[in-house]
């Protein structure tokens, strides 16, 4: 048994401690925010956020994460109650088959912790690690705008503070 | 403390040697500015032999910022006395080259000197340029002044005194600036002789695989035994080198034009330029560059350990799992060898890390930056690809992945100095991931592979 922080709150995961975090995530955890893309750290899809920092969830084992604190997109806010991350989303409906969305979410929300206004260079540079086959890239620049204008108001994001 | 009473010597006899310098060195008139010339001027297959030359040159690495317009210049190069910034090299007659003449380029390139008689840091390495031929300099000048003008005046250098005197640098021309070598060895064929005159000249490979004196020259009595550069070590290329497996001409040709090979790993940090540029040009260079540079890895030495096979690495995997903590060992199996021992064919598979020269290097420098900055792939092209781990693994685990690394896969005596490593590579990663703005995604010369 190895006991993993997700969300605020521990976890008793029973897996090898060599099991990809987004394994334990999607099949243990019943957390089917961050997708299994390409299995090789390439695409981005798994990203969440360990720590305050960006992490391939499918490339690194449960070993690494003793007392770390693992937040996916379920994390953030819920659908009655979106985080500004998730708001921008859905009002600049930067989603086509939303496949690669909540791993670029959780890497924009990494972003925007650490840099509250990044400009589009910055933007572009972050994200670099994700691939969107839709292409409904402008319109995610747009989202991560919206959310860093959204965040600006504190009343906004209720659920940030367990971001850590 | 010795080290800087050792500079200061040396700072001493560089100012009596300045003295002598000053009447016969120092001053060069200034070269008559000209109405930069047209493109018609010009002869086309110059122009593309130029293009080629330049690649060999890996003119673009410092004299274009990544994501900037390509020769702008504008490049801080860190040395240990002060940033010196790459200038503009584009024809843009205020702030570039474009009132230069054929003769004034050449001169630059031969005795490092610009148009108006300035005397140019080394740091732009006319020690080896100095050798280039009058054709090819002419043919370097008509691919540079028929690029796009671009307006970007040189940033003032960070070095202070006394190493903001450019007459100084006449001292150093008269101590290591050595002109008119003769490299050609009739009793070598066509392709070693192209191969030295490219290595030892233009493509200046020396000026970071051979270790630096006080001065920042390079050290004649250690040619090509190793150097550093913006956090990277550049590998020993002659006896000294660290690779597990020796390298020959076909492994060199592969990887200079490839940038990996099975047998040694990945072209990595300021490399992974010079072979994205090699790429570009005739097969035949490349060739002769990799002739040229076997002769200097010296044969391979008969008491060599027999190249390890991929079973030799392969551990068995299926018990892992349930190793304990999170040893190096523990980390190895989980996060590594899931990639580096899956078998998948290069270069989207883990190089055999038995042959990985990171792990056998005098130093875990570049080991501790691909583990944490993993490989980017280069867009549209077949190159080697590694997830990054530095936001998933803190110090102490990268500490014990790297040790485990080395006492498995490498040769040599265990890393001394793996944390300070590791924080420098942390360092050096924070600067490369907080790029200055006016990031593009367009590749700053793109590959144009297939040309020929």
């Amino acid at each position: 048994m190895i006991t993993l922080r997700v969300n605020g709150n521990d976890r008793q995961v029973d897996a090898d401690p060599d099991t990809p975090l987004l394994y334990v995530l999607r099949d243990d955890l019943g957390l089917n925010a961050a997708k299994f893309g390409c299995g090789l750290g390439q695409c981005g899809a798994c990203t969440v956020i360990v720590d305050g920092k960006a992490v391939l969830s499918c490339v690194t084992p449960l070993l690494l994460l003793e007392g770390r604190h693992v937040t996916t997109l379920e994390g953030l806010g819920t659908v009655a109650n979106p985080a500004p991350i998730q708001r921008a989303f859905i009002e600049e409906q930067a989603a086509q088959c939303g496949y690669c969305i909540p791993g670029i979410m959780m890497r924009a929300q990494a972003l925007l912790m650490r840099r509250a206004r990044p400009d589009d260079a910055e933007i572009r540079a972050a994200l670099a690690p994700h691939l969107c086959r839709c292409g409904t890239h402008m319109r995610i620049l747009s989202a991560i705008h919206r959310a860093a204008r959204l965040m600006d108001t504190a009343d906004l994001s209720p659920t940030s503070e367990r971001v850590r | 403390m010795r080290r800087w009473r050792g500079s200061a010597s040396l700072l001493a006899a560089l100012f009596v040697v300045g003295g002598f310098g000053v009447v016969a060195f120092v001053w060069w008139p200034a070269i008559a500015a000209i109405a930069p010339p047209a493109r018609r001027s010009f002869d086309d297959a110059a122009i593309r032999r130029g293009r080629d030359l330049a690649a060999i040159g890996n003119c673009s690495s410092c004299h274009s910022l990544r994501g900037g317009k390509a020769f702008a210049g504008g490049l801080p190069v860190p040395t240990p006395f002060g940033a010196i910034f790459s200038t503009n090299i584009t024809p843009d007659v205020d702030s570039g080259i474009g009132g230069w003449s054929e003769a004034a380029f050449r001169r630059a390139m031969r005795s490092g000197v610009d148009r108006d008689g300035r005397h140019l840091y080394p740091t732009f390495p006319y020690d080896h340029f100095t050798d280039v031929t009058d054709d090819d300099d002419g043919a370097l000048y008509a691919y540079l002044m028929t690029r796009d003008p671009v307006y970007a005046p040189a940033r003032q250098n960070l070095v202070s005194f006394p190493f903001d005197q450019r007459w100084l640098i006449a001292g150093w021309k008269l101590l290591f600036l050595r002109q008119g070598h003769d490299r050609s060895d009739p009793t070598r064929s066509a392709e070693w002789n192209r191969g030295a005159y490219l290595v030892e000249g233009l493509a200046h490979c020396g000026a970071c695989h051979t270790p630096r004196n006080a001065l920042g020259a390079e050290r004649k009595d250690a040619t090509f035994a190793g150097g550093d550069v913006d956090n990277w070590q550049a590998y020993a290329l002659n006896s000294q080198s660290p690779a597990q497996v020796g390298w020959g001409k076909a492994a060199l040709s592969a990887y200079l034009r490839e940038g990996f090979h099975p047998d040694h790993g990945t072209a990595r940090g300021p490399m992974a330029e010079v072979v994205r540029n090699l790429a570009t040009v005739p097969a035949a260079d490349v060739q002769a560059i990799a002739a040229y540079m076997a002769d200097i890895f010296g044969p391979r030495s008969p008491d060599a350990p027999p190249q390890p096979r991929r079973q030799d690495v392969t551990v068995a995997i299926a018990d892992a799992g349930r190793l304990p903590g999170d040893s190096g060992t523990a980390i190895y199996t989980a996060a590594c060898a899931t990639c580096h021992e899956s078998g998948r064919p290069l270069p989207y598979g883990g190089i055999n890390l038995a042959r990985s020269t990171a792990l056998s290097a005098p130093q875990p420098t570049n080991l501790a930056n691909i583990v944490l900055a993993g490989v980017r792939p280069v867009e549209g092209e077949h190159s080697p690809i590694m997830p990054g781990f530095a936001d998933s693994m803190d110090d102490r685990q990268v500490a014990a992945l790297l040790s485990y690394l080395r006492t498995r896969f490498g040769k040599g005596p265990p890393w001394a100095n793996v944390d300070q490593s590791i924080r420098d590579a942390r360092r050096t990663q924070t600067a490369d991931l907080h790029p200055p703005t006016t990031l593009d995604n367009a590749p700053v010369d793109p590959p144009q592979r297939g040309k020929k």
